[in-house]
């Protein structure tokens, strides 16, 4: 059967966001190898021909108020319309703040199975089968829709960006026949982080600090540092957070963010289960430790045996070299 | 007001999981059991919601078998008022949409008007029981929140909204309030408040004292299936870097570049 698939493209700043055309390749994937069609909904105003040079057939667009910052009511109602006017039997967001929450809403409405957090997806008997983590990555599992409609979460960076294949979307307007009931739970203001790093569980880089660090001021004087040199998101372990060297939101692992980066450099982290959890996935981990049977030394592509107060200065005068 | 919390016992994170030989789920002999993390912060918030006179009664919502009632003995030893376990064979194999509809059930027959959850399990990592029961419900929720006020009729919540940005948000009651470490600091039970839990109800009720229809859970209403669990493949295994820390740094550098290519 061939797969329609409708992907939800989040915007920021009227730009789609990255996660839009990993999607999208990915879509294009999924549909050439079942011979069905892509097209994109996006839920305010945004640049609609990069979306259809990413492999959109066409583009539904929700326009108005509602459709600035998230309002549940408004933003599933909108979802399950783009869902209608589409035919989709296939549905792919991003897995982060927006379709956590409006995706379980839009699986109960429409009584349509939802598969979330989904590192890869694959076509298999002409359905789409999705792989993901379970157990904060202690262990995956394969995960399969049998509803007519099927949702799939995918984390970001789960996907490369290729190569736009170029083209053009016809764009439709959705008429989502929104009424002040659906204007549920409204944002009254937004509160930004200090930093303007990529959150993490976005982020290609993180350079994350463990209880090592002994204190908040030295882990401000030394993962911070070294993550804006290696151009990183900070982040820590449970037990740096706990200690209060770092934010709870800065926290990775099972009780805090999951994240999948290029490149993940863990300092003066031993590796409890829990924190390992949180960051295997990573392509390439480095650990600084001064304990050599440390566990996250298992895990690391570059380990180094060492003192980090020494050896974390030395790495970021060397990517401050590289990276000028 | 009556405030539900939802509640479920885990794997602790500090297990070592292992997966069954048929790759449906985990061996659980030797799993040491917790209360999931994020529930404690529900549960501590929903006590301090009724100590500030903004809640007349906590009732822990557990769907689980027997073996739960030691986490939920722990919830209402911290201060919970009564508990209502959902269990019979029939919810065995049912979805995130299942779970939810037996739990929004439970949850309509006790006349709740607030519903504090964790934002997640950490063994199923799904996080869509609460905006499925928000729906059922026909409820309003906010979800990833780590500051709650509520004031009459409604809730003012701050919840992550990605790359590092928290919204406030505001709503009317009734409400799904998913909670994210930093809302509080759950609080552990006491010897009274140990001795006092013995004393508390916890009720059991299955899919006819819920009034769910045959087929509306379990395996065979569910629509998302999971198979072939495996643990992850194993990394390849890495390399010491040796030497003092310039010598290491600038080699390390140079390997990200020039053989991992990450930089």
């Amino acid at each position: 059967m061939p797969t329609n698939i409708l992907v939800f493209c989040e915007t920021e700043g009227g730009k789609p966001r990255k996660t839009a055309f990993e999607l999208l390749g990915k879509a294009a994937q999924l549909a050439a190898a079942t011979g069905g069609s892509v097209s994109a909904v996006v839920l305010g105003e945004t640049d609609t021909a990069a979306l259809g040079a990413a492999g959109a057939s066409t583009v539904y667009v929700a326009s108005g108020s509602a459709f600035g910052t998230y309002v549940a009511g408004a933003w599933v109602k909108a979802l399950q319309a783009a869902v209608t006017a589409s035919g989709a039997n296939v549905v792919l967001g991003a897995a982060a703040a927006v379709a956590r929450e409006a995706f379980p809403r839009l699986s109960a409405r429409l009584g349509a199975g939802l598969a979330v957090e989904c590192t890869d997806l694959r076509v298999e008997g002409g359905s789409i089968v999705g792989r993901r983590p379970v157990y904060a990555g202690k262990a995956l599992v394969d995960v399969k829709v049998t509803s007519p409609v099927a949702l799939f979460t995918v984390r970001p960076n789960s996907f490369p960006i290729g190569a736009a294949p170029g083209g053009s979307a016809s764009v439709v307007a959705l008429d989502v026949g929104l009424t002040d009931a659906d204007l549920d739970v409204v944002v009254t203001e937004t509160l930004k982080p200090a930093t303007q790093a990529v959150d993490l569980t976005e982020a290609d880089r993180i350079v994350s600090g463990g209880r090592s660090l002994k204190s908040k001021e030295s882990f401000d004087a030394v993962v911070r540092p070294l993550a804006a040199a290696a151009h990183a998101t900070p982040g820590a372990s449970r037990a740096a957070v706990d200690a209060g060297y770092a934010g709870h939101g800065d926290q990775v692992g099972q009780t805090g963010k999951v994240v999948n980066p290029s490149l993940y450099i863990a300092l003066g982290i031993s590796g409890a289960i829990q924190h390992l959890a949180g960051m295997r996935t990573s392509r390439v981990i480095v650990a600084v430790n001064k304990d050599a049977d440390a566990p996250i030394f298992q895990y690391a592509t570059y380990g180094i045996v060492g003192d980090l107060f020494e050896v974390a200065p030395a790495i970021e005068k060397e990517l401050v070299k590289a990276l000028a | 007001m009556k405030i539900g919390v939802c509640l479920k016992q885990v794997p602790a994170t500090d297990t070592r999981i292992r997966v069954n030989p048929t790759g449906t789920g985990i061996l659980t002999d030797d799993v040491k059991w917790e209360i999931n993390p994020y529930d404690e912060y529900a549960l501590e918030e929903a006590i301090r919601l009724k100590q500030a006179g903004k809640g007349t009664e906590v009732v822990i919502f557990t769907l689980g078998e027997a073996s739960s009632e030691a986490r939920i003995r722990d919830g209402l030893a911290r201060g919970a008022d009564r508990a209502v376990r959902l269990d019979d064979a029939a919810f065995a194999g049912s979805d995130a949409l299942g779970r939810a509809r037996i739990l929004a059930a439970a949850i309509q027959q006790e006349g709740i008007g607030l519903v504090l959850t964790g934002r997640q399990s950490i063994d199923t990592d799904t996080g869509t029981v609460p905006g499925a029961l928000a729906e059922l419900l026909g409820w309003r929720q906010a979800s990833w929140v780590d500051k709650l006020v509520i004031d009459g009729e409604s809730f003012t919540a701050h919840r992550a909204a990605g790359s590092g940005t928290r919204e406030v948000v505001t709503g009317r009651l009734p409400a799904v309030v998913t909670c994210d470490k930093g809302l509080n600091e759950p609080r552990y039970a006491t010897l009274p408040g140990i001795m006092a839990a013995k004393k508390k109800a916890i009720v059991v009720k299955n899919a006819d004292a819920l009034g769910l229809a045959a087929g509306s859970v379990g395996a065979a209403a569910a629509l998302v299936v999971e198979e072939a669990m495996a643990l992850p493949p194993a990394r390849p295994a890495g390399r010491i870097l040796s030497g003092d820390a310039a010598t290491v740094a600038a080699e390390l550098v140079r390997l990200l570049r020039e053989e991992a290519k990450v930089i």
